[in-house]
């Protein structure tokens, strides 16, 4: 069974066990469209074969065609070289049996182990819990950060307050403010060109004070590569953390599925100047894989925790291991 | 990086000289070795494939086979191969002969559509023209907003009807209303879409139809992996694209996806966009994009940025020093410490011939350990050996590598890679290329090779 909405999160002292029950028709509706959905991609899962005539003969020309599916999947070459020479010994030393399904599960299940290195639930324990978005520009920061708050609420009933803290990109806030309608959020923001740190901590004492649950902090997209901008971001991270010892309790980098090689730089990077936690691999919706993340952490240790597929409040998922080493070798 | 591809060659194929014979084993190797690098960069997959079957086959000819060094013949034959298929000169936008020039923009969300928008339209503003943009990015919460803001900064028109219109209507009232305005040019935005979603593309192709646009770009983020073909092919098929706008290339992302593009659909790749204000924008150089992929210094693109720092009168005797040959130790140090306030130095870091080596280190800390190193050397020269670094041998050596806690075979390095470099800059100054291969003995550095010495 995928990943739970339960399982992708922790949060701490709060009794979420059941999800408000929804008060109208079309809540009602939108709660069996959602369980159908997840129940067929359960079973979608379940069938989704590998590229069917991969594993039907093992010989050299099979190692070949994994290593370029995995290298097309951009899981680079180093974490390519490693699984391939890994299922291959695994193969020839006799610790798989030399049939195709035999081979496939085995494969699926290195891709899942190697994917979940790391792995833990979103921290939400804190009260308020805070959560930080960071990453490059045009990764899906803003969008994400508004299914999130919409999940949050849908699936535990949390309030929760988002903190337009990309006080850099023209119409920024207003973009967060259309997701925060959307998503039933509060917003707080300041003037274009204020101070993202500041925006932060109004929005942690505004939380405090209303006792909303959770606050998501927003921040301007910035290239791994721009040292003074990465050092603004390490500052709103130490003004968060001054304010409330402990926080950012979570601190997520969203990297879009497309990305090649450099999101093993970003990743390092941001991480360097924040302690980021997790990704949210975002745009799954496209025909790039995302291999990356399988670098990321199994080099970085930093595990995926959800998954972006599409543009609407509902198009977020808690990352499966499982799952994803099915769909990165699938046609 | 291009260091250590030009190492790793030179490894691969070192022992050929005592055998005397280059073998196909001996040039599989070295095409495995470029097959990596290229991988790394994130050239597609099966573009690597055809490009290495190619240079194979030029690589088991004469040229490299007779070389005295095939190692560097074939990292010179890499890259002249790359510029060739980057596409040689670069391509102007086609203009309109009656009525507003129409550029329809176009590529995935995210991929910095709405800030190349508006970085053209100042781009065009500046060369006298009067600009319009067409808003017709409906979906993204605030998009419009966004237009309106960064093309009142480009100094262009902003024509939009909000969120409820249809894009296609939008952008053909915009079109009517920019005749009508006797504009030069109308830009149009379009949404971020995928290229599997057959509804917006269908879109993307209305909007076209009613347009008639004289250029369709398409905006491809320079960290895009090896999903780059398949997006630049169907975009090709139903956009049929005219050209290229690479974004985010101030990033650190080598940019294969460029050569990739470029590869599989013919399509030149006509701007470069180089950070998020709106004057970082410029025409696209493939013979730097390809010393980019390679991972080789990106001389003028650092030169160009010391410039903006340094000022104008300061600029300009720069020049002249470098055209006179008056370059020295002295004003290079200068020079990096201009560079070295810019900021982050991995991105620039990339960019000094020689240093591609440096980029390998994972930690940041060391790459400033780096140039600490380079500037001791510096520092530990007489101001005549800085001027004339050529009276540099023995016991100067000895005396400056000792002063600065280096070895002697670090500070012969630095002489030699500022040698190179400073012919290199001056012939750039003059507007002359530098031939590949000079290119790659600069980047070669390292033991005197003086076979290949030009005059």
């Amino acid at each position: 069974m995928s990943t739970s909405w339960q399982q992708a999160f922790d949060l701490g002292a709060r009794d979420a066990a059941a999800p408000p029950e929804p008060a109208d028709e079309e809540g009602r509706r939108g709660v069996l469209r959602r369980l159908r959905e997840s129940l067929s991609k359960s079973r979608q899962a379940l069938t989704e074969e590998i590229s069917a005539s991969l594993f039907d003969r093992i010989d050299e020309e099979t190692w070949e065609q994994l290593e370029e599916a995995l290298i097309m999947a951009d899981a680079g070459a180093p974490t390519t070289a490693e699984v391939v020479e890994r299922l291959e010994r695994e193969v020839e030393g006799g610790a798989v049996s030399p049939d195709g399904e035999a081979v496939r599960d085995r494969l699926i299940e290195i891709l899942a182990e190697l994917s979940a290195n790391g792995r833990r639930p979103i921290d939400l324990s804190g009260e308020p819990a805070v959560l930080l978005m960071v990453g490059v520009n045009g990764t899906g920061k803003t969008t994400t950060i508004g299914k999130i708050a919409w999940h949050l609420s849908r699936e535990f009933g949390l309030s929760v307050v988002l903190a337009a803290a990309d006080t850099y990109r023209a119409a920024a806030a207003e973009q967060l403010a259309e997701w925060a309608e959307r998503a039933g959020a509060e917003l707080i923001r300041s003037a274009e060109g204020g101070d993202p740190g500041a925006v932060a901590y109004d929005a942690i004492a505004a939380a405090r004070a209303r006792g909303a649950d959770v606050v998501i902090v927003d921040t301007a997209g910035r290239l791994h590569t721009q040292g003074n901008l990465m050092d603004e971001l390490a500052k709103v991270r130490r003004v968060i953390a001054k304010q409330m010892p402990d926080a950012p309790h979570e601190t997520l980098i969203s990297i879009d599925a497309t990305t090649g090689q450099n999101g093993l730089r970003q990743a390092q990077t941001f991480s360097a100047a924040v302690e980021v936690d997790g990704v949210v691999l975002t745009k799954l919706d496209g025909t790039a894989k995302g291999g990356i993340v399988l670098a990321i952490a199994n080099e970085l240790g930093i595990p995926v925790k959800l998954i972006g597929t599409g543009e609407k409040l509902e198009d977020l998922r808690p990352f499966d291991p499982e799952d994803f080493a099915r769909a990165l070798l699938a046609e | 990086m291009f260091d250590q591809l030009s190492d790793r060659l030179q490894a691969t194929l070192s022992d050929v000289r005592s055998r005397g014979k280059l073998g196909e084993g001996d040039v599989d190797a070295a095409m495995r070795e470029i097959r990596l690098a290229l991988l790394e960069a994130d050239v597609n997959f099966k573009v690597v494939k055809r490009f290495t079957k190619s240079l194979k086959e030029r690589c088991l000819g004469a040229e490299v086979l007779e070389s005295l060094d095939p190692g560097q013949q074939v990292v010179k034959i890499v890259n002249e191969e790359l510029t060739g298929l980057m596409g040689g000169e670069g391509r102007e936008l086609a203009l309109s002969s009656s009525g507003p020039t129409v550029i329809l923009m176009a590529g995935l969300q995210g991929s910095g559509k709405t800030t190349a928008c508006a970085k053209l339209a100042r781009h065009l503003a500046e060369q006298g023209k009067s600009v319009a943009l067409a808003a017709c990015d409906v979906y993204r919460p605030a998009a419009v907003d966004q237009l309106v803001t960064v093309g009142g900064r480009a100094g262009a028109a902003v024509y939009e009807q909000g969120t409820e219109a249809d894009p296609v209507e939008i952008a053909a009232w915009a079109l009517d209303r920019a005749r009508a305005e006797e504009r030069d040019v109308l830009i149009v935005d379009t949404a971020g879409r995928l290229h599997i979603d057959s509804d917006l593309m269908d879109e993307l192709a209305k909007i076209r139809k009613r347009t008639r646009p004289h250029d369709v770009l398409l905006v491809v983020d320079a960290m895009t992996g090896q999903d780059a073909v398949g997006v630049a092919e169907s975009f090709a098929e139903a956009a049929e694209f005219d050209g290229v706008v690479m974004t985010k290339l101030d990033g650190d992302a080598r940019g294969g996806a460029a050569l990739s593009v470029k590869a599989v659909t013919g399509k030149p790749i006509l701007f470069a966009s180089t950070g998020e204000k709106l004057d970082a924008f410029e025409r696209f150089h493939p013979d730097r994009m390809a010393s980019r992929i390679l991972g080789m210094g990106d001389v003028l693109s650092l030169i160009e940025k010391a410039e903006q720092q340094v000022d104008e009168r300061q600029a300009e005797d720069l020049q002249r020093k470098i055209q006179g040959d008056g370059f020295t130790l002295e004003d290079f140090l200068q020079q990096m410490k201009q560079v070295r306030k810019m900021g982050p130095l991995s991105g620039l870091i990339g960019m000094l011939p020689g240093m591609g080596a440096m980029k390998q280190l994972k930690d940041a800390d060391v790459d400033e350990a780096e140039l600490d190193r380079v500037e001791a050397i510096i520092l530990s020269m007489t101001p005549l050996e800085r001027a004339n670094p050529a009276i540099i041998k023995g016991s100067r050596r000895r005396r400056i590598a000792a002063g600065s806690g280096t070895r002697v075979q670090q500070v012969n390095q630095l002489v030699k890679q500022f040698d190179q470099m400073r012919k290199m800059m001056k012939m750039m100054m003059s507007g002359e290329q530098p031939s590949p291969q000079q290119l790659a003995q600069m980047a070669g550095g390292g033991a005197p090779r003086p076979k290949y010495r030009r005059r």
